[in-house]
């Protein structure tokens, strides 16, 4: 799961990060009264949204009063977000953060991830901050520090040490950062996170060290040690994307028209892309699971269909300890209970396969069987097209 | 010839007196798997499915002989039956598990990588896997026993139902499998392609190989490096993912593109450079294997049970 940049930071606070004093958060509805602005300025007002750039396209913006920080605020709730990171889709900001400003002397890159092949945390890091770290890494690779940590003692003193002198932190700010690194692996492996980054931590002109900006993205398997996160609502997921993640069913909603049902994620994925090679777009990648029964196949079906750009729905189903005749059954019993207005092409294929062709056949239903994966996303893209 | 499993291992299941383990633990043994036995704390001196139950696993292999575990214990304990087993002295693990944290799989690798450099010789598979088949030998894991024949090809894949339709196609062919590894889809696992290529290579059964990869990590592109330097063996190739969006995971955790790594593109290019066949369509591997083996004559669609 994705926190939003002031949910990460109240993770921060508890693991001592140093950051600004925050104003508070406004939500749509909210009055910008709500907002606790006082002291001196500049105050900087943050859409809160799950994407990169967001600068760029105006969802950061200073403010020289306070009046003007709760203008701006105002201002940005509601507003419509596009960024290299949102594949072309606006975001709609529904909170805004407001926090006090520093002006920066220097920016760093700092992050904790996943190093999948090592099978460890590992800290990534770069004296040049505030850009895309992916670019940076692809222009100059030289620029980045590496550093492989030990989940269970954490980030070491040396290790801490070696960080600073490669990022050239200033001796004034030097033990500072060594304590924030180590906190910031701690906040890492505690937090059950895949990743954990500041980007920007900065020097300020006034030369305080400072993390700007959080992301922190945890990892859903651990939700269940971690019921304060579980309770959250996921800002990423759509409303049909969690309805189908409450009755265990895996659903991610995609632009094309070609519903489809499949049992297995690897076999989910490969149906997409064989949709895609017969000329088509699946509308969804879904996953019934392995043990899918008639209720899950019946719930499936009312999730795809929830979609009104579904013009064809494709099953595809390899049965392994899923018998294909109970699957069969599924469909024929979800498609009385569902109305399904759109053309039905079902693959089945695996366990008790001719049993469960003859139950489609026998049902009355209008059905268009295929044989292999390939004949069923043909006629699933030659169906939606008609 | 197999590897990781033939007719001589001795499965201890894990898990073996819940509603999962008791269904799949039931089906290995009506394949012909010898599951001597199973572990779940509290119940050890009961029998279940005519089998004894254990309370840990060091007295399941003290009694038994076991020398595979294979595990169905909930996510929030696998990882802790994972390293039992390793300490119980058992050689080859299978998790089935789906859903274990991974800071629990970091712990676990770190522990099985000590055990391992004390000399023992401990192979972990899985988690979020279907486990490991030798046709006609054993089937350690969650596969429909019949769609496999005992054969030549090897077969490894990060996916369960798509490693099915892979076998599937193999067995349609007229050909079969030495042995079929399923590695699992979660960003930190046990053994990797390139620890099965190895296993392959090595067998002297196996003739050729298939591996189904998806998008997410490094692992296609480690095993595209060990393909071009080691195998000698042909190796098919099949990647899940071409449309995925970038920065969704798609249901496993592992299958994920993040920042412009572990994409589809960078994979295919990888493995093909390498001397590998990537089979742009799914439906053809099977095809693409037989043609290079020389299949016996394609076996009848109606001949399926």
């Amino acid at each position: 799961m994705k926190l939003l940049e002031y949910e990460g930071k109240e993770v921060f606070e508890r693991y001592g990060i140093p950051m600004l004093p925050r104003c508070g958060v406004l939500r749509i509805g909210d009055s910008s009264e709500k907002l606790n602005i006082d002291g001196a300025g500049p105050w900087v007002v943050k859409a809160q949204v799950l994407a990169g750039g967001r600068g760029k396209a105006g969802g950061v913006k200073l403010a020289k009063t306070a009046a003007e920080a709760r203008d701006l605020a105002g201002q940005m709730l509601g507003m419509k977000i596009v960024t290299h990171q949102t594949q072309g889709k606006p975001l709609t900001v529904e909170e805004v953060l407001v926090e006090h400003a520093a002006g920066i002397a220097r920016e760093i890159y700092i992050s904790v991830v996943l190093d999948r092949k090592a099978g460890s945390p590992a800290v990534i890091a770069s004296a040049e901050g505030g850009m895309s770290i992916e670019e940076l890494a692809h222009s100059h690779p030289e620029k980045i520090v590496r550093m492989a940590v030990d989940a269970e003692s954490g980030l070491l003193d040396f290790q801490a040490r070696q960080l600073a002198f490669d990022l050239k932190i200033p001796k004034k700010n030097f033990c500072e950062f060594t304590l924030f690194a180590r906190q910031l692996v701690k906040c890492f492996v505690e937090m059950d996170a895949n990743l954990v980054e500041v980007n920007p931590l900065i020097i300020s002109k006034d030369g305080r060290l400072l993390a700007i900006d959080s992301k922190i993205v945890t990892d859903d398997n651990a939700l269940f040690r971690h019921k304060d996160q579980a309770a959250k609502p996921d800002h990423e997921a759509s409303e049909i994307e969690k309805e189908a993640k409450s009755i265990g069913i895996n659903y991610i909603g995609l632009d094309g028209d070609i519903g489809c049902m499949v049992n297995g994620a690897g076999l989910a994925m490969a149906t997409l892309d064989t949709v895609k090679m017969a000329g088509g777009d699946a509308a969804n990648f879904l996953d019934v699971g392995g043990g899918a029964n008639v209720d899950q196949v019946t719930k499936a079906f009312q999730i795809i269909l929830k979609d009104p750009k579904v013009k064809a729905v494709l099953v595809n189903i390899f049965g392994g300890i899923m018998k294909c005749d109970n699957i069969a059954a599924g469909v024929v019993e979800a498609s009385k209970k569902v109305h399904i207005k759109v053309p039905l092409i079902v693959r089945l294929e695996g366990t008790n396969v001719k049993e469960g062709k003859a139950i489609l056949a026998k049902s009355g239903i209008k059905i268009e069987q295929a044989d292999s994966l390939w004949e069923a996303a043909q006629k699933a893209v030659a169906a939606a097209k008609r | 010839m197999s590897i990781l499993l033939d007719k001589n291992t001795r499965l201890l299941v894990h898990g073996l007196t819940g509603a999962q383990g008791s269904f799949h633990a039931q089906q290995c043994i009506e394949y012909g798997s010898k599951v001597v036995g199973g572990v779940t704390p509290g119940k050890g001196g009961t029998e279940h499915l005519g089998l004894p139950v254990f309370n840990t696993a060091l007295d399941a292999v003290r009694a038994t002989g076991a020398n595979a575990s294979l595990i169905f214990v909930p996510p929030p304990y696998a990882a802790d039956s994972i390293l039992e087993a390793a300490d119980a002295g058992v050689s080859v693990i299978i998790c089935i598990t789906e859903g274990i944290p991974v800071m629990d799989m970091v712990r676990v690798k770190k522990r099985l990588a000590a055990v391992n450099a004390c000399g023992r010789r401990v192979t972990l598979v899985g988690p979020n896997c279907p486990g490991v088949i030798t046709p006609g030998e054993c089937k350690a894991g969650i596969m429909p026993g019949y769609i496999h024949k005992p054969g030549t090809v090897g077969v490894v894949s990060r996916s369960g139902t798509l490693t099915y339709e892979a076998v599937w196609q193999v067995t349609s062919q007229g050909l079969g499998q030495s042995s079929v590894v399923g590695i699992g889809g979660d960003p930190v696992q046990g053994m990797n392609f390139v620890d099965a290529l190895k296993l392959f290579q090595a067998d002297p059964r196996t003739e050729a190989v298939i591996m189904i990869g998806e998008i997410g990590g490094a692992a296609e592109e480690d095993a595209a490096r060990y393909i071009a330097d080691e195998m000698t063996k042909p190796v098919f190739c099949f990647v899940a993912g071409k449309t995925a969006p970038p920065g969704r995971r798609m249901g496993h955790a592992g299958a994920i593109v993040e920042g412009g790594a572990g994409t589809h593109a960078s994979k295919v290019e990888a493995l093909a450079k390498a001397g590998a066949t990537v089979v742009d369509n799914l439906s053809e591997i099977g095809a693409a294997v037989a043609k290079k083996l020389g299949a016996p004559k394609p076996k009848a669609k109606t001949a399926r049970k």
